[in-house]
């Protein structure tokens, strides 16, 4: 799979509020199925089809543990979608700090314009 | 409208084709405007990560007026662009524009045309402005935001916080 497939996979795995509230709780340790579906309530079958979205996109793994088959977080994919939407912010936010000082810079020239006249209290 | 101020960029991908990008400045919704509409403005800080200058940016701030942005790298005197046209134009409240890329002499493929919105808001004289961006598919949005970006960064697993809003 190709790494844009697998992000696809991951985004829409996390597109589903339950399901990022099933990540929290696996980030905190593993899981029954049961386990994991008593504070959502949801059903059993309702809780199983999303886990199989999170296996599809690699998010979560099953463990065998004698009787059990617990449910593992699996962080690396959600660490690549992290780097993927970071990196892209980054971009952004260095046109915007760019644009924080430009903005400071029009306001004190605005000011400026004023001086002269009294400055009175705007109420909003 | 939300009423959050968000002191850095928050991008959300807001479904397989489109992307949002929310940023709040101590300014009025006016100014923000102000400084996205006008071009010797515009040049000053739309220049992304460092290395880059913006020679080209003429706007014809009316629907169906045309703009053009290119930029040049200093080092290598690499450039590339964007172009498109406006599709509404209401003073400091919304601008919704075409964009396609011009590759220049930069090279690369970032797609189809998308469609972007930028939102103008203002609480307690704090700006926000919100910038959605429509591509046509799920690739076009792969291969702009690629575009740039494919050097990998090290994440803590901290990270995860943000991601799960643990």
């Amino acid at each position: 799979m190709s790494t844009e497939q697998q992000l696809d996979k991951i985004f829409a795995a996390l597109a589903d509020s339950t399901r990022r509230g099933i990540l929290a709780r696996l980030a905190k340790g593993e899981a029954s199925v049961s386990e994991l579906a008593e504070p959502f309530n949801l059903t059993q079958p309702a809780i199983s089809k999303h886990l199989k979205i999170l296996q599809d996109a690699n998010l979560v793994s099953t463990q065998i543990d004698g009787q059990r088959r617990p449910r593992e977080l699996k962080p690396e994919p959600l660490i690549q979608a992290q780097t993927w939407i970071e990196k892209y912010r980054e971009i952004w936010e260095q046109n915007y700090q760019r644009l924080d000082a430009l903005l400071e810079e029009l306001k004190s020239a605005r000011l400026r314009k004023k001086s002269g006249r009294k400055r009175r209290t705007k109420k909003a | 409208m939300s009423n959050h101020f968000y002191k850095t960029a928050e991008v959300q991908r807001l479904s397989d084709k489109s992307i949002e990008v929310r940023r709040s400045f101590n300014a009025s919704k006016d100014l923000v405007y102000k400084a996205q509409t006008t071009p010797a403005l515009l040049k000053r800080w739309m220049l992304g990560p460092p290395g880059w200058q913006m020679p080209v940016c003429e706007m014809d701030l009316k629907a169906g007026g045309k703009y053009r942005w290119r930029w040049k790298n200093i080092e290598d005197q690499s450039e590339f662009g964007f172009f498109g046209v406006f599709r509404e134009v209401h003073a400091a409240e919304k601008l919704v524009y075409s964009q396609k890329f011009d590759p220049g002499t930069l090279g690369g493929d970032m797609g189809g045309e998308c469609v972007i919105t930028v939102t103008f808001s203002e609480m307690a004289g704090k700006a926000t402005m919100n910038t959605r961006i429509d591509y046509k598919s799920k690739e076009d949005l792969e291969k702009a935001v690629a575009t740039g970006m494919t050097d990998g960064m090290e994440m803590s697993y901290a990270a995860l916080d943000n991601i799960l809003g643990t």
